[in-house]
Order: structure tokens, then C-alpha cells, then sequence
């Protein structure tokens, strides 16, 4: 198919409708109206449903709602409203309700800024409410990804029952680049569990409330064999360089395109080094990550944040090699600013 | 990250700044080359400024943000005196005398001038300015071929009455010629 | 030489972030007049919205707290509660008040917390870029309803003043517009009762403020102000919808 030039933000969307999506619920948030703009537009004509929620906390409550009858639904906001959120993500964990949530990301704490940031790692890797519980995580880094990750996510999220949340950078969010268009899914699993009316069948119910202390402890342990399953099967991320690299930069979304670059112009220089781009945040690709620490001798974790995945990456490394970081907040690092950093580490340390 | 070249488009909202870059990213993209679009957004907009930064490369663009464009097309004067320090050293300016009123401060960089809507009124079609400096920019930078960039015009303008499509090639050709003529 | 006209001094030297034809502007010298005329400016704590007018913390001279998306009546609360000698206002759009935050207007109204509301009803979402709003009039073209409101999809918009004005606990509602001269003046008038209301410990007081989006509406300011007359003033009817005496 031909390319066509697409916002990240539209891209996702019209991802999620190729993919079957047949609800959005959500609020204005910058930078990632532009997504309940576009299934606004849409939504109409296609005979699928758009509503603008009164908050972000009623429209994961809605997302709940929708998604319990087994219906494709989604919603997406940024930073401040996916921490309002937090208590329905948590709901939908244990009722383990396939959904989409998409966090196009801004600085923060508090209203913050709204250049992009990648500060809500550890928020979207650890669960991101109360209770043990996890959602799978995915970071695209172009508007192609944004695309193909919304539908990738459906599918993972009816899999698995599990919400999966697309983390993306506002500029992604933003920005246009060609895209090639996907074909329409057509084929979707059933659903048993699902509250649509019990005609010819036994109710079903959809709860989270557990008031036996040893049905919590089994319901939590059914859940936690489900992330097993999913870390040991869905883990997914990109090397580049790695094979000989002394030195391995790890870096997601739009932060791992300004690292590849940086890293093609120290191999100029002689140096060895290689990337590592986590695609799943959650699961992170520890085994990636293990791999790579058998011959690297250092790692450098780079992040638009004072430092959340760089916790990960050396939980994976466990104590093997050392782990630097460098990062910005507010302001995004050139290229050259990133290559800088690697030379002089690797200058350092003899690389 | 040499082969990519990042142009900022810089004027006041309702001048048509994301529109004039979204043209030059469908040229590119018409052309065959790797291309983003990245528009200020969001409360950035309100007061009424907007800009947009173009990226084109042969290989795969690294990062479509820069505070530090090679090349600046500056339409009105706040524009510029926002953005004349961020270009990069020995870049270029292109500026719209018709809405800048003072000199460049700086030595290092090389200067187009061009009164865009001065020639669009006399030309009797005020809204051809954007058309015009984008002619001038793409005839004198080659950063699209500028028979290629007339090529997409059906494309880009698809949907538009024929009308419309042949007063902007126009303009775009007056563009041309400017450049041709006076840089 | 004698001074006929000057800046209010609760409103600061900065230049606003406004757009040209914004009615932001004359709200904010409003309530910075009133503060003056009763002499508050350094007994008033003001807290602002998360909307176009997030940045009002830099245009009042006088103390100023950041909300979240909603919460400004849930601050206000808190502040009020403790110190309940200073004037408390928030100032507040159609999103930040009836969408994300009817819950904390409500219940605010309800407690009859002795605070200070300015709405600012534009029917439309200005900041985000023109999204639609809890009281954006049925048929209105916006970015969220892209082919005009319609009531089967949206429902329809909400009358603040009047919902807020069937609870006990309010002691001063009332709709103003500043579309025109005369507007402005009524407007004015309405806000400085709603802060005397206040300083007399009578309850909660709000002023909806039927105000322009020249930007998002799509219109010249003029035409802004025409359209306020002929479409929303026939929806919101202005009038005092609550009075509780001393």
C-alpha cells in the first residue's frame, strides 16, 4: 500500500479502528487530544461510539464498562490523567479486562510541561495503581509504530486479558512521517466471560472485591502466573550494534532514534558500541539485556527523565557490569549531545 | 545525521506557517526522501505564534526536534525575535520583509530577503504569500527539486477546486522567479 | 496632572498570553477592581484553573495557588477552613468547573463553603485547542463534535447557576455576560456582591460569566460578542438566581 503522511496521534488511532476499536472514551489532554479528535470524527460514520467524559476518572471507568461486555475499547490521555486513572487500571487488572490505554507522555510532576518526557516509566511498569498487578507496556518510536503497536496491543491485551498501555513521547504524539495503512482484523477471539446479557447461559460476574483471605491470595496468584506466561513469552526489544559492543546504550522510543544516530557517529571514531531499545517496557527484555551483559562492559541507560528505566536495566545486569545513566528533563538531547557523553565514557574506560 | 536538513517555518497563527510545512514535507516525501513534521502545540499556540520544523533526510531522521534549525523561514517580526539566536552557526535565514521591521543581529548567516506579501497583493492574490516565499526558498536551497515539488501540487492540494491549485502554482512560480532573480 | 484611569493593583505588569478579542481580560480587571474597592488585595488568596487562564498566577498581584484540572473548589476548602478571615476566590473555565470538577463545585456549594467562584462559560475547551465543553450549545460545531453537538450523542449542556442555586448552602449565584458596555458594568457589580457575600460569612458565591473564544469559535472578536447575544444568552439567561441576605 501506498505511504501516506500521518500525525503519530491520528496514526495510533486509525491503528486502533483498523484493529476493531469500536469505542473511545476519553478527555482533552495536550498532547494527545488529538486522538479523541480524530474518533470524534470517525466514530460517527463508522457506527462506533465516541464519548467526551467528564474526567479521565470517569473515562476508564467507561473503558471498564465497555470492556467487561467484551467489546475492542480504549482510551488515552497523558501524565496527570493517567494518575487519575490509577484506581480504574488497578479495577480492570484484577477483573482482567482487555483494554488499550495510551499514555502520550509529558513532563512532570504535577501539570509539569508538555514537551515530551518519559517520566512515567515506573508509573506504567509498576502496575500504575494499588495491588500487585501488572499491564503490558509498549513504546513505539516512530509514527509507524504508533500505528502497528495500537493494533498489536488489542491483540495482546484479548490474549492475555490484560490491559496494555502504549507509552509514547508527545512529540510522537505530534509529528507526521509516512506511514504504509494496515488491513482491517476481522477475526476476533471469543470471549465467554464477558456481561452482555446471560441468555442461554449462566451469569457472569465481574468483580474485584475479594473478602476471603485465602480466595485474595489465590486470585492474586492466578494473576501472577499470568505475568509469568507473559514475561516469559511476549518480551520484545531491538539490538542494534550489539554483537561486538563494548559499550551498550539502552534507550526507548523516540530517545533510542536520537541514540542510534549518536551511536553510528562514535563507531566513526572507533569506538564499540551498540543499542538495546525496549519495545515491551513491561515485560522488560531482562533476557536482551542478560545476553548482552555476557560480553559488554558497560551499559549506559539513556532516558528523558532523571532516571526510572535504569532501575530495570540493572535488576537485568544484576551487578554484572556497571550501569551510568545520562538524561535530560524539560529539554531533549541532540545526537551530538549523546555521542558527546559516549566518547568521553568510553574515552574514560578505555573502550 | 550530516544528510539531514531540519527548516523551521516561524510567523503568527493564521499565517499558514504548518501548512507551508506540511508542503514541503509532501514534496519530500513525493520526492522519494525520509521526512517529519513537528508543529509547537498546545498552549504553546494560544497568544497566537506558530511554528513548525521540517525534516528531510536520505536515511532514517534520528530526531525530528532540534532547538537549533540549519535554516529559519521567519515571517513577522516576533518570529524572529524569537528565533534568530536558536538558528546553527553559518545557517540560513529567509526572511518575509513585508512583516519584519529591523536588521539581523547576526554576521554568521546567510540572508534571503523577500517582501512575500507586498508581491502576493500585487499580484492581487493576498493569500498567495506562503506560495511565493516557498517557491523562492525551494528554487534557491534545491532542498526539493522544485519541478518535483510542482508535480505533487494535485496531491498535496487534493480535494481543492482546480482553481485554487492553478493560483497557488502560480504564486509558486512567482516564487521561482523571484529567487532566480534576486538571491 | 490628575489620574483618571490605571491598572488596578491586583493585576501585575505582565503582559498577558491572551489571544487578540480573549474576554479574559476584562474579567481579570474586574475582580482585580473589586479586590481593590474593598480593599483586600493582601487579605485574598486566589487559585487558578487548569484552561487557558493556568497562567493567572502571574497577571493577579496577590497571592496565587495552582490547581489541578478541577480541584480549585477542594483547595479552596482547604485554605478557607484554616483561614477563614481572607478572601478566597477561584477563578475557573467550563471545563476545570463543570466537567472534571462538578464534583468538588457541588459539594463546595453544598457545604456552603464561604469561597468565591468566578465561572468563565465559553462553551468551548480554549487551551487544548477547542474541544468540546460541558456547555458548548447543542449543534455547536467543535473539535470534539465535529458535525455539531447532538443530543443523543452528548446530552445536553449544563445551566450551572441554576444547578448550583437549588442548594442551601449557596448564598450568591448569579449569570453575567461582557459582551457590551453595559454587561460589563452588571458584571462587575454581580462579582463584588459575590465577594462581600463572602467577607460577610453568608456562604458560597459564583458568578458564570458568559464570555467569548474569538480563536476557537472562529470569529472575529465583534462577531464573538454577537454570537454570545444571539445564541447563548437565550440558553443561560442572566439574573441573580440566589440572594441570601445577612
Amino acid at each position: 500500500m501506498e505511504k501516506v503522511l500521518m500525525k503519530g496521534n491520528e496514526a495510533l488511532a486509525e491503528g486502533a479502528l483498523t484493529a476493531g476499536c469500536i469505542a473511545f472514551f476519553g478527555y482533552p489532554i495536550t498532547p494527545s487530544s488529538e486522538i479523541a479528535e480524530y474518533m470524534a470524527r470517525k466514530f460517527p460514520l463508522l457506527g462506533g461510539t465516541f464519548v467526551q467524559a467528564e474526567s479521565e476518572l470517569a473515562a476508564i471507568n467507561m473503558v471498564y464498562g465497555g470492556a467487561s461486555t467484551g467489546a475492542r475499547v480504549m482510551t488515552a490521555s497523558s501524565g496527570p490523567g493517567i494518575s487519575l486513572k490509577s484506581e480504574g487500571i488497578s479495577f480492570i487488572s484484577e477483573a482482567e479486562l482487555p483494554c488499550l490505554i495510551v499514555n502520550i507522555s509529558r513532563g512532570g510532576p504535577g501539570l509539569g510541561g508538555i514537551q515530551p518526557a518519559q517520566s512515567d516509566y515506573w508509573q506504567a511498569t509498576r502496575g500504575g495503581g494499588h495491588g500487585d498487578f501488572h499491564i503490558m507496556v509498549l513504546a513505539p518510536s516512530s509514527v509507524q509504530e504508533m500505528m502497528d503497536f495500537a493494533m498489536d496491543a488489542f491483540d495482546l491485551a484479548d490474549k492475555y486479558r490484560i490491559p496494555v498501555m502504549i507509552m509514547a513521547e508527545g512529540t510522537l504524539g505530534q509529528m507526521m512521517e509516512p506511514v504504509i495503512p494496515r488491513a482491517k482484523v476481522t477475526h476476533f477471539i471469543d470471549k465467554p466471560w464477558a456481561v452482555n446479557g446471560c441468555k442461554g447461559r449462566a451469569p457472569n460476574v465481574v468483580n474485584t472485591l475479594h473478602l476471603s483471605p485465602e480466595f485474595l491470595e489465590h486470585r492474586n496468584h492466578v494473576l501472577g502466573e499470568k505475568y509469568s506466561l507473559i514475561k516469559a513469552n511476549e518480551q520484545k526489544a531491538a539490538a542494534f550494534l550489539t554483537e561486538d559492543a563494548d559499550l551498550v546504550v539502552v534507550a526507548f522510543g523516540l530517545m533510542s532514534r536520537i541514540v542510534k544516530k549518536a551511536i553510528m557517529e562514535v563507531r566513526k571514531k572507533g569506538h564499540k558500541v551498540g543499542l538495546i531499545r525496549p519495545i515491551t517496557l513491561w515485560p522488560f527484555p531482562e533476557e536482551e539485556i542478560r545476553n548482552a551483559a555476557q560480553s559488554a562492559k558497560m551499559f549506559l541507560a539513556v532516558e528523558i527523565s532523571m532516571g526510572q528505566m535504569i532501575d530495570d536495566v540493572r535488576l537485568a545486569v544484576n551487578g554484572k557490569v556497571p550501569v551510568e545513566f545520562y538524561g535530560r528533563i524539560g529539554m531533549i538531547p541532540s545526537p551530538e549531545e549523546i555521542a558527546g557523553q559516549i566518547i568521553m565514557l568510553a574515552e574514560r574506560e578505555g573502550f | 545525521m550530516d544528510s539531514e536538513k531540519q527548516v523551521l517555518f516561524a510567523g503568527f497563527g493564521g499565517q499558514g506557517v504548518l501548512s507551508m510545512g506540511k508542503f514541503l514535507t509532501y514534496a519530500a516525501m513525493g520526492a522519494g526522501k525520509n521526512v517529519s513534521w513537528l508543529p509547537s502545540y498546545g498552549a504553546e499556540m494560544r497568544g497566537g505564534t506558530a511554528n513548525c520544523l521540517v525534516t528531510i533526510a536520505d536515511d532514517e531522521i534520528s530526531s525530528p526536534l532540534t532547538e537549533h534549525p540549519g535554516m529559519a523561514i521567519i515571517l513577522n517580526r516576533p518570529s524572529l525575535d524569537r528565533f534568530e539566536d536558536k538558528i546553527k552557526p553559518n545557517g540560513t535565514l529567509v526572511i518575509n520583509t513585508s512583516l519584519v521591521d529591523r536588521p539581523i543581529v547576526r554576521d554568521d548567516l546567510t540572508v534571503f530577503e523577500i517582501p512575500v506579501n507586498q508581491i502576493a497583493d500585487d499580484m492581487g492574490n493576498s493569500h498567495a504569500a506562503n506560495m511565493i516565499l516557498l517557491g523562492a526558498c525551494l528554487q534557491k536551497t534545491n532542498i526539493v527539486p522544485t519541478e518535483k515539488a510542482l508535480q505533487h501540487f494535485e496531491v498535496i492540494f487534493k480535494g481543492k477546486k482546480q482553481s485554487i491549485i492553478k493560483r497557488n502554482k502560480e504564486a509558486f512560480l512567482v516564487g521561482v522567479e523571484y529567487a532566480k532573480e534576486n538571491w | 496632572m490628575k489620574i483618571v484611569a490605571r491598572r488596578p493593583q491586583s493585576l501585575t505588569s505582565a503582559k498577558t498570553h491572551y489571544c487578540p478579542g480573549c474576554t479574559h481580560g476584562i474579567i481579570h480587571r474586574l475582580v482585580a477592581e473589586c479586590i481593590d474597592e474593598m480593599n483586600m488585595r493582601e487579605n485574598t488568596i486566589g487559585i487558578c484553573p487548569v484552561g487557558c487562564s493556568v497562567l493567572a498566577y502571574d497577571y493577579f498581584n496577590f497571592d496565587m495557588l495552582e490547581a489541578a484540572h478541577g480541584r480549585a473548589p477542594a483547595i479552596a476548602t482547604g485554605i478557607k477552613r484554616i483561614l477563614p478571615d481572607r478572601c478566597v476566590l477561584t477563578y475557573q473555565g467550563d471545563g476545570d468547573l463543570a466537567s472534571i470538577g462538578m464534583a468538588e463545585i457541588v459539594h463546595a456549594s453544598a457545604r456552603g463553603e464561604n469561597i468565591s467562584v468566578v465561572f468563565v462559560n465559553n462553551t468551548i475547551y480554549g487551551m487544548t485547542g477547542g474541544q468540546m465543553a460541558p456547555t458548548t450549545l447543542l449543534g455547536q460545531v467543535t473539535t470534539t463534535s465535529p458535525y455539531g453537538r447532538k443530543k443523543e450523542e452528548a446530552g445536553y449542556p449544563i445551566r450551572m447557576a441554576e444547578l448550583l442555586a437549588t442548594n442551601e448552602g449557596s448564598a450568591y449565584i448569579s449569570r453575567v455576560a461582557v459582551n457590551n458596555p453595559a454587561n460589563v458594568i452588571k458584571a462587575k457589580k454581580s462579582i463584588k456582591k459575590a465577594l462581600q457575600t463572602q467577607m460577610k460569612g453568608l456562604g458560597f458565591s459564583l458568578v458564570e460569566v458568559l464570555s467569548t473564544c474569538p480563536t476557537n469559535w472562529g470569529l472575529g472578536p465583534i462577531d464573538a460578542f454577537k454570537w454570545l447575544e444571539e445564541n447563548m444568552i437565550p440558553y443561560y439567561p442572566l439574573g441573580e438566581f440566589k440572594i441570601k441576605e445577612a
